[in-house]
């Protein structure tokens, strides 16, 4: 009976010894293999007395198995052992970087009319376009600034000449994004000429506008965001709501101050200019100009077939360009258009 | 305008703080641009007389001054200034003093001599930049009297920035009345007495064209001093407006303007011949104006002239042979009514503008005219002497302020606020208008000073800004919840944008004038839209691409270092086109161009470098693409394009109609530029872009798939499309999908030939395909390929 402890100690003690699965192999060849140890033993066997092979047959088959589990034992280790030397060279530094493209970006004044569109459309204002080459008409006449009305002078405006070289008398390049409520509200009058009531116009019409200037603050060509609310008892209380609400939502701050002061424009009347005061930050305390608004002037309305007595409507205008200077702190507007990448990773 | 407050303060002086005063201005639509004091802070400088001088015993330059500064001892004070004199009034300093430039004055030894305070230039107390000797005061200046107090230094001048609308507050009085109104305390104007008249001399005066000068006031004065000086009270008022004094005459009407807010304009009358007519130019005529500019007129000029020629351009500026001269002692004077209409633009056409004009353009009150030449000459005959003659006045048919019906109701509905008829009609008429109540509602007559009140939104704007607009609430407004359109088969420019920029491309925004070579040279366009006006010579045309832009921004950035370049720009370009909307006669589509330079991919240690080509714009743009509704019809064909290589660089196009290109820089645009390597570039119309598919559902089959890989060798010069389409075309049924996943030339292949290898996909939706049906397929489309394209297998 020792000597079957023997074995089995020798055995476990064989196994945990070998290294390799086929030397593991044939060490379980020495105790369970056609001459093996254990094999040898069961062999003896035959030359017992059935009582004595009774016991001695089940001290034999316990060693058998403590020889066995052992080396299912060792196996499953050496296979842990392989698998996890194989896990480690097939490491990687985890902390070499990604294999990419890097990330482009908007132009931040893009990211400034995005974040306009997407306040506006959450309270139900449409994104409206317009041409930029525009007609006098537009531009102008149908916003109460007639031929000869001393605020076309104060436009600034970028003339076309046509294929004779002589200039165009109707094609201009447009000062304001105004010409785009002007089209706007033609175009659902027309829509809605059918019905008694037409529905509310609410819109929102960003883009590019022109006037010859061109200095450290002014460029040539910059961005206006124009909005336009028209119904039927839309009031200059809904103006100051409106626009107070988008502009504290626009900077994400609720302490920021918004004034409105009357101010002229040919287009609105009652009229008023938007002022804001930070109340933190480098710009802390002064009042900065920001927008222009006020009521849909009655001509205006007229021009484009509204009847004034019927609709009312507030409409205002603002430069993206200086919205996003405030918002990023950018001191100078002719980096908007340089394309110079330095400036314009920054904003990835 | 610039104001003293001072000056202000002499007609309505209500309790209210100069930032108080400000804001009110401000917050009521007149906003101060620009605030300044009128002499920077000092105090403790008194008025003194020099009494004696003598020298100084231990230096040449200094003398020893006793002075009188109104106290029991006279003091001892040492004073380097070359113009000091016994007898002077000037400016000192006492001991305990702080001049500008925070310089304390104390009682000290100079060259061991005791002086007790200085004696001051206008330079050392910061009036002006006057540094050449002691400022010299008049004398009756009264001797111990504040300096601060004698000349009104504790004055503030504001700069108002005034909308075209309210040339009304092109005055002091303007401003008065205005501040009146909003403080509701009540204005003191000054007397204006009628002009005793002197003599019988008048001028006849005709108005040729009464409307556009309905009212012409003149007054001939005789005797007058024109050398006289002009008072300090005046002059000072006149700089602290930002007017040089010049001449007592011109100081006078200047002073005039600035208070009344109406243009004057005195002749000398020895000068003038015969009547003074109020008329249009005739073709032809010229005028040599007061600023040396000699005009020749338009016709819509409207002229001031006498029997032989014109000798001012009304309301503008006067002509310099009949104009005033320290020699004149005749003075005819003009105060006149022109219509807005008939002086505007006018200067600005001659590229200069006046004072005068500036107000007229905007308009002058019409009932002030001859309230403004009595205070003239009442002015002139006080300063220079003289006597006056008759007021003439030659009227023809003025404005009409027309009556304006308010309804209060359409005030509250325009303002959305209440206000009482009280407070609506109280407010009016603090702004001088004439209310009167018809029923329910008012009818409202402006006063002549006012030419921006013509409606009722032009009064309610008057009620909204005296009750303020601070006050008007900003409530959360109520709208009826209209959901807005959401089509699924567009995409917005903003999606767009987002699939460059996860490709690495950065944004930029581009002029869209653009060098008129430009547009000749790379974009073929011979036919720009010029502009009239343009800023400068390189921005002269309308872009009809985006991509010189880019080239332009490439340029820029290589400059700046940067390697690898990668921007994109959508914006709109523009056409002549004789069916263009909505502006007849142009189109301008929007485009999306990009430009790639540099490594395919950033350097990085994973990847090995390679630099941009053609088919990774190539790429880009199908990605783009991929989800347009007809993609499938989108063709690349390699149709030349002036700015890109001629083998590397292909146009889009749907049926005949050309959406876009594709390709590398044109090598000879690379070497005029010097760039190292030759960007790769796109640009596309983006409604291709925004037009997407619907998706629709198919039935996904259960069937196994058959996979086949065919290898080709056909001539390198076929192209591939040919070869897809073919295949395509020509597919048995079985087929799903035929890849192109290998193209292949040199080792191996022969010269001029190019190997292709294809994975075709197929299955049945309905069964297991055979072994046998999968060959005969693939055997079927090699058969084609050698047909028709004398392919030959790979093996």
């Amino acid at each position: 009976m020792q000597n079957l402890d023997r074995i089995a100690r020798q055995a476990r003690a064989d196994f945990a010894a070998t290294d390799d699965p086929d030397a593991l192999e044939q060490v379980k060849a020495r105790y369970l293999g056609k001459n093996g140890q254990i094999t040898a033993l069961l062999k003896e066997m035959a030359r017992l007395s059935p009582e004595e092979r009774k016991t001695a047959g089940q001290a034999i088959n316990q060693a058998k198995d403590a020889v066995e589990n052992a080396l299912s034992e060792r196996r499953d280790a050496l296979r842990r052992l392989a698998l996890e030397c194989r896990l480690a060279e097939e490491a990687v530094d985890v902390t070499l970087p990604g294999r990419k493209e890097i990330l482009g970006g908007l132009h931040p004044v893009t990211r400034t009319l995005e974040r306009i569109e997407a306040l506006f459309r959450s309270i139900g204002f449409e994104v409206a376009d317009g041409p930029e080459i525009e007609a006098d008409f537009q531009n102008f006449t149908a916003l109460n600034m007639p031929e000869g009305h001393p605020a076309r002078s104060m436009h600034d405006t970028f003339y076309l000449l046509d294929e004779n070289g002589t200039i165009s008398e109707d094609a201009l390049l447009r000062t304001h994004t105004s010409p785009i409520q002007v089209r706007y509200m033609q175009t659902h009058v027309e829509k809605y000429a059918h019905l008694e009531t037409m529905p509310d116009i609410r819109i929102i019409a960003p883009g590019r506008v022109y006037r010859v200037d061109s200095d450290a603050t002014h460029s040539p060509m910059f961005h206006q965001v124009e909005g336009l609310w028209i119904g039927q008892n839309v009031s200059l209380a809904d103006l100051k709501g409106v626009c107070a609400d988008f502009l504290r939502r626009f900077f994400e701050s609720n302490d920021l101050k918004v004034r409105f002061r009357p101010s002229f424009f040919p287009f609105t009347e009652p009229s008023a200019e938007i002022d804001v005061a930070f109340m933190s930050g480098s710009l802390e305390g002064r009042w900065l100009e920001i927008a222009g608004c006020g009521m849909v002037h009655p001509n205006v309305l007229c021009h484009v077939g509204i009847d004034p007595e019927k609709y009312t409507g507030f409409a205002f205008g603002m430069g993206p360009d200086r919205l996003t200077m405030l918002r990023y702190g950018i001191n100078d507007l002719r980096l908007f258009f340089d394309g110079d990448l330095r400036f314009l990773r920054q904003f990835v | 305008m610039k104001f003293s407050e001072s000056w202000l303060r002499s007609f309505v002086a209500p309790s209210v703080s100069g930032e108080a005063l400000s804001h009110l201005l401000t917050m009521a639509g007149l906003e101060v641009e620009e605030e300044q004091p009128a002499a920077p802070p000092f105090d403790t400088v008194r008025i003194a007389r020099v009494l004696t001088i003598g020298k100084h015993p231990n230096a040449d330059r200094l003398s020893l001054c006793r002075v009188d500064v109104g106290e029991d001892e006279m003091r001892q004070i040492i004073c380097g200034a070359p113009n000091v004199s016994p007898g002077i009034k000037v400016p000192c300093a006492l001991p305990g003093a702080t001049l500008p430039g925070n310089l304390k004055i104390k009682a000290a030894k100079v060259r061991g001599i005791e002086s007790s305070g200085m004696l001051c230039s206008a330079k050392e107390l910061g009036l002006s930049e006057d540094a050449s000797g002691l400022l010299i005061l008049p004398d009756d200046a009264p001797v111990g009297e504040d300096l601060r107090v004698y000349l009104d230094l504790d004055d503030t001048l504001r700069t108002l920035k005034l909308t075209p609308n309210r040339a009304d507050c092109l005055s002091l009085m303007g401003i008065a009345r205005e501040v009146s109104a909003l403080t509701r305390v009540d204005a003191v104007y000054p007397d204006i007495p009628e002009t005793p008249v002197g003599t019988d001399l008048q001028r006849p005066i005709v108005l040729e064209a009464p409307d556009a000068c309905p009212l012409y006031c003149g007054r001939i004065l005789v005797g007058a001093n024109a050398k006289a000086s002009t008072p300090d009270w005046m002059k000072r008022r006149l700089e602290r407006s930002g007017v040089r004094s010049i001449s007592a005459l011109v100081d006078i009407t200047n002073y005039v303007m600035l208070e009344l807010g109406q243009p004057l304009h005195a002749f000398d009358n020895t000068k003038l011949k015969g009547t003074i007519r109020a008329r249009r130019a005739r073709p032809g005529e010229t005028i040599l104006l007061l600023n040396g500019q000699t005009l020749e007129l338009r016709e819509d000029v409207l002229l001031i002239a006498d029997d032989v020629r014109p000798v001012a351009m009304a309301g503008i500026m006067g002509g310099d042979e009949t104009g005033i001269t320290p020699e004149t002692s005749e003075i005819f004077l003009e105060s006149a009514f022109f219509s807005p209409h008939a002086v505007a633009g006018r200067a600005r056409r001659y590229g200069f503008g006046s004072e005068a004009s500036y107000r007229f353009e905007r308009g002058v009150d019409f009932g002030g005219i001859r309230r403004a030449l009595e205070r003239a000459s009442g002015l002139i005959l006080e300063i220079c002497g003289g006597q006056a003659g008759p007021l003439y006045e030659a009227a023809a048919i003025l404005p009409e302020r027309k009556p304006i019906c308010l309804r209060p109701s359409r005030v509250a509905r325009l303002l959305g606020v209440f206000l009482g008829d009280e407070e609506i009609a109280g407010i009016l008429r603090r702004l001088g208008m004439n209310v009167e109540r018809d029923g329910e509602n008012f009818i409202v007559i402006p006063p002549s000073f006012r030419f921006d009140l013509e409606i009722e939104a032009d009064l309610i704007e008057e009620i909204a800004r005296l009750h303020g607009y601070d006050n008007i609430p900003s409530p959360i407004s109520h709208a009826g919840l209209m959901m807005l359109p959401q089509s699924e088969s567009e995409r917005g420019l903003s999606r767009i944008r987002q699939i460059l920029v996860g490709r690495g491309f950065q944004e930029v925004i581009n002029f869209a004038f653009v060098d008129e070579e430009w547009e000749k040279r790379l974009s073929g366009n011979t036919n720009a839209i010029r502009l009239s006006n343009p800023i400068a010579a390189q921005m002269s045309v309308m872009r009809s691409s985006l991509l010189s832009g880019l080239v332009a921004n490439l340029v820029t950035n290589l400059k700046r270092k940067q390697n690898r370049v990668r921007l994109f720009e959508a914006g709109r370009c523009f056409f002549r086109d004789p069916e263009g909307m909505p502006v007849a006669g142009f189109s301008q589509p929007w485009k999306l161009a990009a430009i790639a330079y540099g490594t395919a991919l950033p350097e990085q240690w994973a990847t090995a470098p390679r630099n941009v080509d053609f088919f990774d714009l190539k790429g880009d743009i199908e990605l783009l693409l991929a989800p347009y509704s007809e993609f499938i019809n989108v063709r690349f064909e390699k149709i030349p394009h002036p700015a890109l290589h001629p083998g590397r660089s292909a146009t889009l196009s749907i049926g005949e109609k050309p959406v876009g290109v594709v390709g590398e820089l044109h090598p000879q645009w690379v070497q005029r530029y010097e760039f190292p390597l030759a960007p790769i570039v796109f640009e596309i119309d983006l409604d291709i872009l925004r037009r997407t598919k619907m998706p629709k559902y198919a039935e996904v089959s259960q069937q196994p798939l058959a996979i086949r890989d065919l290898s080709v060798v056909v001539d390198q010069k076929i192209e591939i499309r040919d070869i897809l389409e073919g295949l395509n075309t020509d597919s048995p049924a079985c087929v799903r999908e035929i890849k192109l996943f290998d193209v292949y030339t040199g080792k191996g292949v022969d010269p001029g030939k190019k190997s292709l290898a294809f994975r075709i996909v197929m299955q049945d939706t309905q069964r297991t395909l055979q072994d046998m049906e999968v060959d005969a397929a693939v055997q079927r489309m090699l058969i084609y390929l050698q047909n028709s394209f004398a392919a030959q297998i790979r093996t």
